[in-house]
Order: C-alpha cells, then sequence, then structure tokens
C-alpha cells in the first residue's frame, strides 16, 4: 500500500512546476496549461485525502473542480482567441494596455 | 509492488510536467500536458477513485486538452519569440527560489500518514448518491456555471467586424473630419 505521503508529496511538486511555469513562460496559452497542472496537482491531494480518509466528500470537490476548469478554459481560450484577433500575439509582455 | 507502479507513474508525470515547463513548442508542452493528465488518472484508479480517473480522461484529456489544441492550432504558434531584454529581474529569482524550496520542505517536513479502516469506492453509485442529496445545490450551481461559461465563450470569441480596430480608429476619425470639414462647407455656404 502506497503511503498518503507519497501522494502529497507527488501533490506538491506538480503545483510547484505548475507555478514555476506560471512566473516563467510569456505564452498566454502555455501559462493557461500550467494553471491546469496546479488545478490537477490539488485534484490529486484531494483524492488521495478522499481515499485515506474513507470519506467520499474529496472526490466531489474534485468533481466540482474539474467543472470550474472546463469552464474556465472554454473562457480563457475564448479570451485569448479574442486577443489574438486584435493584437496578433500571445506573448503576455505585449498586453500591456493596461498598464500606461 | 503498488509502490513500483506508483514510482514510475510519479516519475513520469513529473518529468512530463517539467517537459511542459521548458518545452518552447507550445504544441509538444500540450502533448506533455496530456501524458501528466494519463499518469493522474492511473494513479486515481490506484486511490479506488474509478469515476474521477474515467471524468480525468473523458473531460480533462479529452475534451480541455482538445480545447487547447485546437487553440494552438488555429492561432498557428510554432515557437514562443526569444526576447532579451526581461534579464533585469534576475538577482530576484534566487532568493524566491530557495524562499520557495523552504516553504515546499517545511510543508511536506511535517506530512504524518493517516489511514482510516474501512472501504469507500469512488464509483458512480456512491458519488451521484452524495451529489444528488447532500450537495445538491453546489450540483446545480456548477450547471449553471457551464451554461455562463457556454454564453461567455460564444460571446467573447465571436467575431464582431471585419475590419480591425485599427483600421476603424482611422475610419471613425476620418469620417469625423469630414463631418467637420461639411459642416465648415456647409457654414460657409451659409
Amino acid at each position: 500500500m502506497v503511503p498518503l505521503s507519497w501522494y502529497l508529496v507527488l501533490s506538491a511538486v506538480l503545483f510547484t512546476l505548475g507555478a514555476v511555469g506560471l512566473f516563467v513562460k510569456r505564452n498566454i496559452i502555455s501559462i493557461f496549461m500550467c494553471i491546469e497542472l496546479m488545478l490537477n496537482a490539488v485534484n490529486l491531494s484531494l483524492v488521495a485525502f478522499s481515499s485515506f480518509l474513507k470519506h467520499l466528500d474529496g472526490q466531489l470537490f474534485v468533481f466540482m473542480v474539474m467543472v470550474v476548469a472546463a469552464a474556465e478554459a472554454g473562457v480563457g481560450l475564448a479570451l485569448i482567441i479574442s486577443v489574438f484577433r486584435n493584437r496578433e500575439s500571445v506573448d503576455i509582455d505585449k498586453l500591456n494596455l493596461l498598464k500606461m | 509492488m503498488e509502490k513500483v507502479l506508483f514510482l514510475i507513474l510519479a516519475g513520469i508525470s513529473v518529468a512530463a510536467a517539467i517537459n511542459v515547463i521548458f518545452q518552447r513548442n507550445t504544441l509538444y508542452s500540450a502533448f506533455s500536458l496530456i501524458a501528466v493528465f494519463g499518469c493522474l488518472a492511473a494513479l486515481y484508479v490506484m486511490l479506488q477513485a474509478q469515476l474521477i480517473a474515467a471524468l480525468q480522461i473523458i473531460v480533462y484529456a479529452g475534451a480541455i486538452m482538445v480545447l487547447f489544441v485546437f487553440v494552438i492550432m488555429l492561432l498557428n504558434i510554432r515557437q514562443e519569440e526569444e526576447q532579451k531584454d526581461r534579464y533585469h529581474l534576475y538577482y530576484l529569482s534566487l532568493p524566491i527560489g530557495v524562499l520557495l524550496a523552504l516553504e515546499v520542505y517545511y510543508g511536506l517536513s511535517n506530512i504524518q500518514d493517516v489511514s482510516v479502516p474501512g472501504a469507500a469506492v469512488g464509483n458512480a453509485e456512491s458519488l451521484g448518491q452524495g451529489l444528488f442529496s447532500t450537495y445538491l445545490l453546489p450540483f446545480e450551481v456548477t450547471s449553471i456555471l457551464i451554461l455562463l461559461a457556454i454564453v461567455g465563450a460564444v460571446v467573447l470569441a465571436r467575431k464582431e467586424r471585419d475590419i480591425p480596430l485599427e483600421m476603424l480608429d482611422a475610419l471613425e476619425a476620418e469620417q469625423a473630419k469630414n463631418k467637420q470639414s461639411g459642416k465648415s462647407e456647409g457654414k460657409e455656404n451659409n
């Protein structure tokens, strides 16, 4: 039986990698993918807790997170398409209209 | 046996996650992310969360990543553009990285392994019973959220005008100028 701590360590590593990617990447689509990675890391720890504490609420919460992630991906990618149509770029350093 | 399987899956998922970050081609980093999701689905099966594993494959690896790949191909993004003028903040990276590592280490250093006796199998029946009794209101709210997301996506991605924004601005300025000159001409005529 794999102990709980292994799952939590894997979840923390994946979340950290997602957070690092969030800061390192400049492509807005890559940043979006890093957010998805972080959401999945959290899902892993929720499912692990749900399985080890023998309570299904964690998995129901994962269900809600998946719904939110799907909605976020749909709206976010629509926003990206709209931004690309206006600015011809997906580089976040060039999307600085609000900075001035 | 189970530990070996866990280590293999964890290794693949971490390697794929690193590839997501350091891959310059956005399409390949999307494919790596699909590999991460697949490994996580296998881990969910090991944790006896079969429904979540199936949803992971169907919703994440199926629907969301197909959407990502579709948008990447639609926008035709091949390589990330190189930029040289962001190196002035490099000195900040070391202290912040050390801080993050210490934080992760502190968080991970005092994990206690808990295990409650009993069985909790996350199949469709047990999850559905929770979803349609205790958590009925959040479930209905998620359906409203999905509806709003559909409407929002359609509104945001709709093509509003045929000409780009700069040309529209120029056109409006030209029209305003024409109107002014028309007025002044009218005054002269009067």
